[in-house]
């Protein structure tokens, strides 16, 4: 019976569990509650994926209200993939959070911490749930605003300016957003994304849609920080406390991708987002730049946050690149690293936080000799390091061969090229940290540490581990994204 | 124990050592036993699966599908089982001669050094054994990485230096090269499976086989073609043990068995030899050949001469390859055994005079082999094998590579070898001339060896205060001697049995036995 109401209640639970949270305000009840609820999402986005692949799409109109005037909630297997990554995400670094958000921000009003946190993932899976293209909005602001408190509360006081940044830049892309539904509402009088597509497909593209079109793509381009739109992101995550650096890399940009092929497949068809619209050779040039220029960039970052920003930014170009061939084997490789990008960076930020929980820096110098004392964060930092660059029997390798097989299926041979040479910008900073870590005589800071807590190891090696796991054992994400890719591009027809 | 758990255990073995060395860091003696009982289990495991691929059979199994139609899986095949063979057993003696050479050096993390060297073992088993290019790709890249902290062991500037580009060329000729050759391959073939015949024969012709080749042939970095072999050189700064087993035999072994496997599995020699431009690669294998001697006779340093030897020598095993014929292959199998060899005992009689003299110049060890005259007469015998004269290993496969070239009428590769050959005499006997006949440098000051001690089989070496340079005797540590002695008995037992080895080989290169 309950089964009936889990698409509401997917995004219900983290909702309430906010106010909640700032309810019981002491500190350690907060975080229980903030644990329960991204346990609970998990287990709702688990069960829903079973049932999307058992069952095909799930429909539920909120409130009793039918669509197209009520808001519906939409459920297939590109959005239930979603919903399991950034549950998923958010369960496993919430054990981690106890220690590293006590370290990092006192236990003063922890509690509002923890409710801004419910707040964001809320709004994340709301994006990720919703079929309705304004609701989509609301819920972008809500994950937006709440991402904007958790970043301006890193303990570096650039976080301040970090946020405000991102604010700015956030709203632009916000604006743009809504912008584009409004023209698109104006155009066809309604807001509902699966009538949007069959009423966009019926009618002749015409210049209002094209350019509600371009307002959306460059809005979630801003969202999703798609090079040259990326430059709230490196201060962002570099000054955020750990486990928000953590959290939004791994679900905050995966999201704003989910809503960009949403867009591209669903709701604007396959004619008009590469037909019509030049877009792939857009999307692929800025893929390509951003792979190579993000890339460099990050090899000459001494904080190594900010080198891991960079980095995303990197393999975000990736991930649109994929999208960009318009082509099952290419969407399954975007979907596919998102999904695998998730776990690597996720993991990886949480090693920098447990090395920062215990020396209070992520500079590169402060980690000379560092795998001496904390060899089980170091060994999980190369490991997830290992999937960046693409080394067999690890995600990354998965990714990798996708995009080659799919460049190449299209014929786009220097493309494929260009993806491996990429890959070695990855050995490149990767491999600064491993001599720093491993080969250098001890810094001050390094001879004192050791391993961080289990509660924050064992969320790091989870995420870690999976990456190994799943490069291995590959049938669940590449099952999942072969289908959702082939129900995107279907759905565009 | 049935052949499949066999292969299993031949890559779980050296890990399964690797944990338990890394378990016992403070005590080296237990360290060190166990080392050397994995080591021998491992020979073992390799040994007992000999019978089976001799007798025809090619185990193998399927360990994981890691895309659809994509698994890694492992096959027992003659080429593999021949490099096989050569690797776990010269671990064994090279596991003897590092506990000699480090524990003379008192190197520091000695535990890093032995759990690196288990996996880079375990690696180079999975590459013998491995049943498709992705299977062989994935173990290869582990090589690459087990072996980086094993090169720069010492953590100097240097060291640091040498390793970016150790583990630069080998990885991005890996991914930028051969990863891209692999894709296409599946992408043509739809298998990765290595099939006898070749999985490219008849699907692929023209420009595009040209270009495949050269992603190999160029993406294999380890087979250090010029001009990719920079990283070898380099490599040299690693510790004695480690340029004699993994810069000597297992990687760039590695290296050129996987070229000789792409050319027998992936593209068929037929395919190869219906090639209209595939001279290019003996071209370029004669020239890396020809060169890479030219550039050892200028090196003075020890070590680095034995490093440009091994690039040359590298080159012989291509060139066999690359004339796509049965004798080709062979000749190229058999050298990757005779120059195995050769080379362990020239690397281990350099680093013995490394431990007993401190010296590394070549110019600096004038008489020194009237104080080793043990060291020095076992490199003679591995230099001997080297330049390819009986009764040495190393001439048999000379031989075949010889008349695979007079097959094929091409000649001109006669040539090369002889000049080549001459080259290697040019290069390595001076070195032994210099130590026994030269005057040693007058007022030499020849300290004495205080850490020797250290090691148990010092006892057996005589350890001599001289003041007077040359004249009394001075060896290095008796596991040192133990290993040079092994090595070059080796180079001799195997002119002897080199039919065997003809035998194994024979049904991969198509000729009845």
């Amino acid at each position: 019976m309950i089964a009936a109401h889990f698409p509401a209640l997917q995004v219900v639970i983290p909702l309430i569990g906010a106010p909640v949270c700032m309810l019981v305000r002491y500190r350690d009840w907060s975080w229980a509650v903030a644990l329960a609820c991204s346990w609970a999402a998990l287990a709702i986005a688990w069960l829903m994926l079973q049932q999307v692949l058992a069952g095909g799409p799930v429909s539920y109109a909120l409130g009793g209200w039918a669509a197209p005037l009520g808001i519906e909630y939409r459920v297939d297997t590109v959005n239930a993939y979603v919903l399991l990554i950034v549950s998923a995400i958010g369960s496993v670094v919430m054990p981690y959070a106890r220690r590293s958000v006590r370290h990092e921000f006192g236990t003063a009003r922890v509690y509002l911490f923890y409710t801004s946190y419910l707040l964001c993932l809320a709004g994340l899976l709301g994006v990720t749930i919703t079929g309705d293209a304004f609701n989509l909005f609301v819920f972008l602001e809500i994950s937006s605003l709440s991402s904007y408190v958790l970043i301006s509360l890193g303990k570096d006081r650039r976080a301040l300016t970090a946020a405000y940044r991102y604010l700015v830049m956030g709203t632009i892309g916000a604006t743009f957003i809504v912008i584009g539904v409004g023209l698109l509402y104006h155009n066809t009088g309604t807001l509902n994304m699966m009538d949007l597509a069959a009423r966009i497909a019926a009618s002749t593209a015409d210049r209002t849609i094209g350019a509600a079109f371009g307002f959306l793509v460059v809005g979630i381009s801003l969202k999703l920080a798609l090079f040259p739109l990326h430059l709230w992101l490196p201060n962002a995550y570099a000054y955020a406390p750990s486990m928000v650096s953590a959290f939004l890399a791994a679900t905050a940009t995966k999201v704003a991708l989910y809503v960009l092929l949403r867009f591209l497949f669903t709701v604007f068809n396959l004619e008009l987002s590469f037909g019509v619209m030049p877009l792939d050779i857009v999307l692929l040039v800025l893929a390509v730049i951003a792979m190579f220029a993000a890339s460099t960039v990050a090899v000459f970052q001494n904080n190594l946050k900010r080198m891991l920003a960079y980095s995303s930014v990197a393999q975000i170009g990736y991930m649109v690149l994929g999208i960009s061939y318009a082509t099952v084997t290419g969407l399954t490789a975007g979907i596919l690293h998102l999904f695998n990008h998730a776990l690597m960076k996720g993991g990886m930020f949480l090693a920098l936080g447990c090395v920062f929980y215990r020396i209070g820096s992520v500079h590169i110098r402060d980690l000379h000799g560092i795998a001496r004392t904390m060899p089980w964060t170091m060994a999980a930092f190369v490991l997830g390091g290992f999937g960046l660059i693409g080394v067999p029997l690890t995600v990354g390798f998965i990714s990798k061969w996708y995009l080659i097989v799919g460049a190449i299926d299209r014929g786009w041979w220097v493309v494929a090229v260009l993806v491996l040479l990429s890959s070695l910008l990855a050995v490149a900073y990767v491999w600064r940290v491993v001599e720093a870590a491993y080969f250098r005589p001890p810094s001050e800071a390094a001879k004192q540490a050791s391993d961080a807590p289990a509660s924050m190891m064992i969320p790091t090696w989870i995420l870690i581990g999976a990456s190994i796991w799943f490069g291995i054992e590959t049938s669940l994400p590449v099952g999942v994204a072969e289908r959702a890719a082939a129900e995107l591009l279907g759905a565009g027809r | 124990m049935t052949p499949e758990m066999a292969i299993g255990f031949a890559i779980g073995v050296p890990l399964f050592g690797a944990v338990l060395i890394a378990l016992h860091d403070r005590y080296p003696n237990l360290r060190e036993t166990i080392t050397i009982v994995t080591a021998g289990c491992l020979f073992l495991v390799v040994l007992s699966l000999l019978p089976e691929v001799t007798g025809g059979g090619r185990p193998g199994f399927v360990a994981a599908e890691i895309l659809p139609g994509l698994p890694i899986s492992f096959e027992a095949e003659p080429l593999g089982m021949l490099f096989a063979l050569v690797a776990s057993g010269l671990w064994i003696v090279t596991s003897f001669y590092s506990i000699g050479y480090m524990r003379a050096h008192d190197e520091h993390k000695q535990t890093r050094f032995y759990v690196c060297f288990a996996i880079a073992l375990s690696s180079t088993m999975g590459i013998c054994f491995a049943g498709n290019m992705l299977t062989l790709f994935v173990f290869y890249e582990m090589l690459t990485l087990s072996t980086y902290p094993l090169v720069i062991h010492h953590e100097g500037e240097d060291d640091i230096k040498a390793g970016r580009v150790y583990l630069g060329i080998l990885l991005s000729t890996s991914i930028g090269f051969l990863l891209l050759a692999i894709l296409w391959t599946w992408l043509i073939a739809g298998t990765l499976d290595f099939t006898p015949g070749g999985i490219l024969a008849g699907k692929a012709e023209g420009p595009a086989i040209g270009l495949l080749l050269f992603l190999y042939m160029f993406g294999i970095g380890k087979a250090a073609l010029m001009p990719i072999h920079r990283w070898l050189p380099a490599a040299m700064v690693a510790p004695t043990p480690v340029s004699a087993l993994l810069h000597a035999v297992a990687v760039v072994k590695a290296g050129v068995f996987t070229v000789v496997k792409v050319i027998v599995y992936i593209f068929g020699t037929d395919t190869l030899a219906n090639m209209t431009q595939d001279d290019w690669l003996s071209w370029i294998a004669a020239f890396t050949l020809l060169t890479a001697s030219i550039i050892a006779l200028t090196k003075d340093n020890l070590k680095a001469r034995l490093a440009y030897s091994t690039v040359s020598q590298l080159s012989y095993i291509v060139l066999g390859a690359s004339l796509a014929t049965g004798l080709g292959i062979v000749g190229s199998g058999m050298h990757i055994a005779m120059h195995a060899f050769g080379k362990i005992t020239l690397f281990f009689c350099a680093g013995a005079i490394l431990v007993a003299s401190h010296k590394t110049e070549i110019s600096q060890m004038d008489g020194l082999g009237r104080v080793m005259p043990f060291t020095y007469f076992a490199f003679l015998i591995g230099a001997l094998s080297v330049i390819g004269l009986p009764p040495l290993g190393g001439a048999w496969s000379k031989w075949y590579l010889m008349l695979a070239a007079a097959e094929t009428d091409r000649i001109v590769f006669i040539g090369v070898l002889m000049v080549s050959s001459l080259l290697n005499v040019a290069y390595l006997l001076p070195i032994v001339a210099r130590g026994y006949f030269a005057r040693a440098p007058a007022g030499e000051c020849t300290h004495g060896h205080a850490h020797a001690a250290v090691s148990a089989g010092a006892a057996a070496a005589p350890v001599a205060h001289g003041g007077d340079g040359a004249g009394r005797l001075r060896e290095a540590p008796g596991f040192c001697l133990f290993a040079l002695a092994i090595g070059s008995a080796g180079c001799v037992a195997l002119f002897f049995y080199a039919e065997r080895i003809f035998a194994l080989l024979a049904p991969v290169a198509g000729i009845e036995g």
